[in-house]
């Protein structure tokens, strides 16, 4: 457990490196993507752009500016190049809105895809698990922000059930937060839920015809019984490992598109617009932030599955 | 088919929808273009984008998955350590970093120099996104064929590494590599439509679906019609792929995934 959670550590600490070197690479290999420029406008002088790239270490090296970056972002005084914000408080203003559409979607699309599969299992080539197969295929040939935009036109321009996107804080207004919620959740469980269904539908029916659901079901065991503590148990292994990578995912701005058709200002919006911005310090950090949580989970749920099944040993 | 001249696009400057005549036949845009004749050449660069990416990941992840899985060692360090990295990204932050930064300076090769607003930058980008996705899973057949018993055949009848990976390990993982093909297209197709969406993709005044659905969504309550002709045809092309390649599968049945981006 240690050496385990040792090594996972120390791979984590070489995926942010390598990740953050890599950010900032991309938008320093870019030919007219002067950050002195946009800190000081289009119009600005030759003299105080000059100014600015000394000021902020941008005549160094490479490598030596990446260090002052870096720096700054462990000492939480990173600003960003366009409005000179620290990035950290505002990935903090952000983050309510992103765990919010994390956690509401990820319960949505992992009890949905579970039910989904089940049923599609279960009815296997009869009329029920055929047309589930065509609305997952239909769900995961869907782009979010389409779906998004048409479930916007729907809900909130057509029957005004639900307003039209925005984000509403949990602490001030509960039913607000909900109602602004909603939609987004489901947009972004849709493709989760297609994906996740299918892939149980498979492991189900290969564990069906394991040796060990015979044996139950010559035990006499109920089908219900079988189904649940036979091969549910163990056919929801990839299913759970998959859900951890991709709520990490979520919560480290992945959800780009549904946060940005919805404008719920969250992580993933911020890191949109920062790109559109060529800012790199907001990028940097949400995109080490994403690479923190996928490499957490992912430990997290290899625990424990560690924990539920003993054949399953941990390994680095 | 002179008909009558219509008004495609308000005094308002609101395009007022299809007029299911020649001209105009599906309406225009906010800008006065003709939606249908855009939604041809869309389509076409969005497929076109689709099929050059996908060729570009299947060329490149068979590549390194042949390489790395083959010789292990050190280079197998290093392209999987660079796959993993590559995974470690969000799909979708990496193609709008790659595609903002490329479509401000464009690709020099040396040889040859891609300009920022050509169509090849969101190409490559996509193409380069989603190769560790299938040189991961080839990778790991690799590593099995290797220790088979007719490669190790082979080397005893003097077979050269090239030889063996072109005769022996190739054709062993090829129904893998044909099953990622289709689910490669639509996965390509749908990131295009999404990077153009955000503007890291296909640059205007290039049309493709994914540039005409997020020029609609600007105007959605009013013209519908310009997110939902685009989109129609998106879903369609990319359903249409995707159950081709669900019987590709079938047909061929290795337990090849692909994860999604969001």
């Amino acid at each position: 457990m240690t050496r385990f959670i040792v090594r996972r550590i120390l791979s984590m600490i070489v995926v942010l490196f390598a990740i953050s070197v890599l950010t900032f690479l991309i938008f320093q290999v870019i030919p007219n993507g002067d950050p002195a420029v946009r800190l000081g406008g289009r119009n600005s002088t030759p003299e105080t752009r000059q100014a600015i790239s000394k000021d902020w270490g941008f005549d160094k090296p490479i490598y030596e500016q990446y260090g002052i970056t870096m720096k700054k972002i462990f000492t939480g005084t990173v600003v960003s190049y366009s409005q000179q914000i620290n990035v950290l408080d505002e990935i903090k203003r952000d983050l309510p809105a992103t765990f919010s559409l994390a956690i509401g979607a990820g319960i949505i699309w992992l009890a949905f895809g579970i039910l989904f599969g089940v049923i599609s299992a279960v009815r296997a080539g009869r009329f029920t698990d055929t047309s589930l197969t065509v609305v997952a295929l239909i769900g995961v040939s869907t782009p979010v922000f389409l779906l998004g935009a048409l479930v916007l036109w729907a809900f909130a321009y057509k029957l005004q059930i639900f307003p039209a996107g925005g984000y509403v804080k949990l602490s001030s207004d509960p039913w607000g937060w909900f109602t602004h919620m909603i939609l987004p959740w489901f947009v972004l469980s849709v493709l989760f839920i297609g994906f996740y269904s299918r892939v149980l539908r498979s492991n189900i029916l290969d564990t069906i015809n394991e040796d060990y659901v015979r044996t139950a079901r010559a035990k006499g065991l109920s089908e219900r019984r079988i189904l649940i503590h036979h091969v549910l148990r163990n056919s929801l292994i990839p299913v759970v490992s998959l859900w951890g990578l991709d709520f990490a995912a979520v919560i480290g701005g992945g959800a780009i598109l549904t946060e940005t058709v919805f404008n719920l200002g969250g992580v993933g919006q911020y890191a949109a617009t920062s790109i559109e911005q060529l800012d790199v310090p907001p990028v940097l950090v949400i995109t080490m932030l994403g690479a923190f949580f996928v490499v957490v989970l992912s430990a997290v749920v290899d625990v424990i599955y560690a924990l539920l099944d003993p054949r399953i040993r941990l390994s680095g | 088919m002179r008909g009558e001249e219509r008004n495609v696009v308000s005094p308002e400057g609101i395009p007022t929808g299809p007029t299911w005549t020649g001209k105009f036949f599906l309406g225009a845009d906010s800008n006065g273009r003709d939606v249908a004749v855009r939604l041809l050449y869309g389509g076409r660069n969005s497929l076109e984008i689709g099929f050059i990416a996908t060729a570009i990941s299947v060329i490149l992840a068979t590549i390194i998955a042949l390489v790395s899985g083959y010789f292990r060692g050190a280079i197998d360090g290093v392209l999987s350590r660079t796959m993993d990295l590559i995974w470690a990204y969000p799909v979708i932050l990496l193609g709008i970093a790659l595609g903002t930064a490329l479509s401000l300076g464009g690709l020099d090769f040396g040889l040859f120099t891609v300009s920022g607003s050509s169509l090849f930058i969101p190409a490559i980008i996509i193409g380069v996104v989603y190769v560790p996705y299938m040189a991961k899973p080839l990778r790991g057949q690799v590593l099995g064929i290797r220790e088979k018993e007719f490669v190790e055949a082979a080397r005893a009848q003097g077979a050269g590494n090239l030889r063996i990976l072109s005769q022996e390990v190739l054709p062993n993982v090829a129904s893998s590599i044909i099953v990622f093909i289709p689910l490669m297209i639509a996965n390509a197709i749908l990131l295009e439509a999404a990077l153009s969406f955000l503007g890291a993709g296909v640059q205007p005044p290039n049309p493709s679906w994914g540039t005409m659905i997020g020029d609609g969504i600007r105007l959605i309550p009013s013209a519908m019609h310009l997110t939902l002709i685009p989109g129609g045809m998106l879903v369609l092309a990319v359903l249409g792929i995707n159950v081709f390649g669900d019987g590709v599968r079938d047909a061929l049945d290795p337990r090849a995934e692909v994860r999604i981006e969001h």
